[in-house]
């Protein structure tokens, strides 16, 4: 009846807030919740549904901060041991109380592995080669090899489990059919109906207090345009990701609003560094040796030819944060002194012709075409303008499912077990899930190394001494302070030396009817306790 | 008739064996479904883990064997992106993509037919000029933009109908249906419709061709002559007459548009199998990626088979099976 009652509002276009009280919650968003097991993927869409249900010892704040979750405080006793005190009367959604055990349940699953989960977060205990005990009902030690100062936020991807609704559980079917979904956060499962909604009932004996919503539904609509009128018309009361071209209008409406924050996505251009190159060829064609991407001069050339405010206004539709940095403002690890560069084409040809390349090469630039915000188009833009400092740039993009995997393991020299990429040039994005730039650094700057982890993220095969030794001592040092600096040295030296080429943050955006209020968060999460009713 | 099922089915078999061959080795070619799955802090251990655990380890025959010994046990696999078995993802779905595509042909019969005849009978008239338009646009207007436009006039300008999604299912003999209350045919009406349209242009032309042409058969006259009244005329001699291309046509169609709805259930979340295949593909699920064309190899058998044997109920003169009896 209720939304009978929205869309005659909406046909006679006096769309104003509704009268009656309402506290139903819809979200349209963009990619549905596959599971509602939490320890299955790592995937956005599933997380933020299981954020209401379950609960990690600590949580991030909308700026992607640790703080306070299942766990009230946590200190590093020694060099190699974490103590986390847990929160006091807490209880399941079935009433039984939460204890350390079911902490210790949940990491002993995790670490015995979820047959067939291609995505489970395990591996966060496995950095450091954590190992867990229990003191008593509400403290719990967490011992490292090594020193490790990233184990509060590890800890913060892994939603705790209860022992007694979890254990000899099917996983994935019995946690879908409600049977196992029993969590101590805001909200309780009540339907999980695939493809179609998700739906949630506020927890009343939640310890953080009232949710604010009685009950949550999350509707997927994966086409921006029908999530868009579903928004317009009044299916739902807020969604993720509007499509940009759509930004300025929905702006201008007064019947609707805008929440945004940056991203913790940072998209740049990478260049491969081999000796050779297959995609980067003089203008007769011939394979160029060396590589011209190996000198630096080449590198800021093509950083100073991009124009990023025409990106972020004419494709982005504003919602884009032109940077040289490599983790957001309010981040650890943010270097305030990196600024992005500045668009000039002159200056781009003088390092060009600096350094042997006056006549320009040729070039193709590879990317996805449906993974990041309006990917294809940014990619082409860049083309044009880096074709206009005389580099031909030709473009090639591919779905995501292609892009990746020749990306990480495409290039022909590849054998079982050693990763080869194939691109000269492409474009990506790195996210900084836990708002510490301590594995942006090790992931994107350091030199590759598959046993370290270290350079996960770096396929473009960039090496430099300087910041490898930071990033490994960064990664062992505790005290934050000391930590922050070796993180904004190695940031420094590596953007100095543009060992990648940054384009921007994505802005996150949501839309929703006027009313109502949001905290706009960095990780892309839709939070239902982080809106409010502003009418009322 | 038994023979010539059973021989449909041996058919299907080697048909259902080519296209696994196919299709097996089709998806192995593009990407590494570990890389879209993991997460980017995943190392290289953690990557060969996954794939390990997953089989994607082993040389793509020991793949392809595992994979057919499962099929011959009933098993398609378990999906990457949903753990859980493959079939039971598509049975879960297929009831509203089953129930779309019904809702659809019922259209494209309820209203497709009587345009038609009316058509074959006028054809000069204004009206069937306008049929004859309509059903021109029908085929060459992309699905796409006219479920966008009916979203943007129905939902957003007059806000009749829902933009999105399907309603709280109702339980009929065991299936989850939607048809039986108001709130499932407003969610129901503007997809079905989309997806009915090109069928409904079908319709429109056979029908019309038909009755232009069998309007001046002899036996036509005749009835007429012998002063059968026009009504019975058209519906049963001449109708039945022209079904037959219908029903063929028709059968070919709806298997393609159950298997293939995906575009109209994209842009009205509905939430069928034809969603699934699309997001399946995305992100490389090999597993559920094989099942959904295994399955609608086996559906557009069974449909084939359907067909033959409504042919043989409409025209008595066609024997299926072609035995002596």
């Amino acid at each position: 009846m209720k939304r009978i009652g929205l869309a005659a509002i909406v046909a006679a276009s006096v769309l104003t807030a509704p009268a009656f009280a309402q506290d139903v919650l819809t979200i349209g968003v963009r990619s549905e919740a596959v599971s509602m097991d939490p320890h299955w993927t790592q995937l956005s869409a599933d997380l933020q549904v299981q954020e209401h249900i379950f609960e990690k010892l600590v949580n991030l704040d909308t700026s992607s901060q640790t703080e306070p979750g299942l766990a009230v405080s946590w200190e590093a006793i020694d060099d190699e041991t974490w103590e986390f005190r847990l929160r006091q009367g807490v209880t399941w959604h079935d009433g039984t109380p939460f204890t350390a055990d079911d902490v210790i349940y949940t990491f002993d699953r995790l670490r015995g592995g979820i047959s067939g989960a291609p995505a489970s977060p395990a591996f966060q205990l496995d950095k450091g080669s954590k190992t867990w005990e229990m003191v008593d009902d509400h403290t719990l030690l967490v011992r490292t090899e090594g020193p490790y100062p990233n184990v509060p936020e590890d800890l913060a991807m892994l939603p705790i489990m209860a022992r007694h609704a979890a254990e000899g559980r099917e996983f994935s079917v019995d946690f879908n059919s409600g049977l196992a979904a029993i969590g101590t956060g805001p909200f309780m499962f009540e339907e999980f109906s695939p493809g179609n909604r998700v739906s949630l009932t506020a927890n009343p004996n939640w310890w953080g207090g009232d949710p604010g919503w009685d009950r949550v539904v999350f509707r997927p609509v994966s086409q921006d345009s029908a999530r868009l009128a579903a928004l317009l018309n009044g299916d739902v009361d807020i969604i993720d990701y509007p499509p940009t071209v759509d930004l300025p209008r929905i702006e201008s409406d007064a019947n609707f609003t805008l929440s945004t924050t940056p991203s913790d996505r940072l998209i740049y251009m990478m260049p491969a560094y081999r000796h050779v190159e297959e995609f980067v060829r003089d203008n007769d064609g011939n394979v160029m040796t060396p590589n011209p991407l190996r000198d630096w001069r080449v590198r800021k050339a093509l950083s100073l030819s991009i124009d990023r405010d025409a990106i972020r206004d004419r494709i982005m539709g504003g919602a884009a944060e032109p940077t040289r940095n490599i983790v957001p403002p309010g981040f650890f690890g943010h270097v305030d002194a990196l600024e992005a560069d500045a668009y000039d084409p002159d200056q781009a040809r003088e390092l060009l012709e600096l350094a042997g390349y006056a006549d320009g090469f040729q070039m193709t630039v590879h990317g996805p075409n449906d993974r990041y915000i309006n990917d294809a188009r940014i990619l082409e833009a860049i083309a044009q303008m880096w074709s206009r400092i005389g580099i031909q740039t030709e473009v090639d993009t591919m779905p995501r499912n292609i892009f990746f995997s020749d990306l990480i393991r495409g290039g022909a020299d590849t054998f079982p077990g050693f990763d080869s990429p194939k691109f000269s040039m492409s474009l990506t994005g790195w996210g900084t899930v836990a708002g510490d730039a301590t594995y942006t650094v090790s992931g994107v700057l350091e030199s590759y190394n598959a046993a370290t982890g270290g350079g996960n993220g770096n396929f473009g095969r960039y090496a430099n001494p300087a910041v490898d030794a930071l990033s490994i001592r960064a990664k062992q040092t505790i005290d934050r302070d000391a930590r922050l600096a070796l993180l904004t040295e190695a940031t420094t030296i590596g953007m100095d030396d543009y060992a990648f080429i940054p384009l921007h943050f994505q802005v996150n955006v949501w839309a929703m009817r006027s009313g109502l209020e949001h905290e706009a968060r960095t990780n892309e999460r839709t939070l239902a306790w982080e809106i409010t009713r502003t009418d009322d | 008739m038994l023979e010539f099922i059973i021989r449909r089915c041996l058919q299907a078999v080697l048909v259902l064996f080519v296209m696994t061959l196919l299709v097996f080795f089709g998806v192995n070619v593009i990407g590494n479904p570990v890389y879209i799955f993991a997460s980017s802090e995943c190392t290289q251990a953690c990557l060969n883990a996954i794939s390990a655990d997953l089989g994607l380890d082993q040389p793509i025959w020991e793949q392809y064997r595992r994979f057919l010994v499962g099929l011959v046990q009933g098993d398609l696999g378990r999906s990457f992106t949903y753990g859980i078995p493959a079939m039971t993802l598509i049975w879960e779905r297929f009831p509203a993509t089953l129930e779309l595509a019904l809702a659809a042909l019922i259209i494209a019969l309820g209203v497709g037919l009587p345009l038609g005849v009316f058509a074959g009978l006028r054809p000069r008239s204004l009206f069937s000029k306008a049929i004859m338009g309509f059903s021109m646009l029908s085929f060459s207007v992309p699905v796409f933009w006219i479920g966008l436009i009916m979203i943007l006039v129905f939902s957003v300008n007059l806000g009749w109908l829902p933009a999105i999604g399907r309603a709280q299912p109702v339980n009929l003999l065991g299936l989850p249906v939607t048809f039986l209350t108001l709130d499932g045919l407003r969610h129901l009406a503007m997809p079905a419709f989309t997806l009915s349209l090109v069928m409904l242009a079908i319709v429109i032309r056979l029908t019309r061709a038909g009755m232009s042409e069998v309007l001046h058969a002899d036996y036509i006259k005749f009835a007429r002559a012998n002063g059968i009244r026009e009504s019975r005329v058209i519906g049963v001699h001449v109708m039945k007459n022209i079904m037959i291309p219908i029903v063929t046509v028709l059968g070919m169609e709806f298997g393609g548009v159950i298997a293939f709805a995906v575009v109209t259930e994209s842009i009205f979340s509905w939430p069928g199998v034809g969603k699934m295949l699309i997001d399946a593909i995305a992100v490389l699920d090999r597993p559920l990626i094989v099942a959904y064309l295994v399955f609608v190899v086996v559906m557009f058998v069974a449909l084939n088979l359907l067909v033959d044997i409504v042919y043989s109920l409409l025209d008595p003169r066609i024997r299926v099976g072609g035995g002596a009896r």
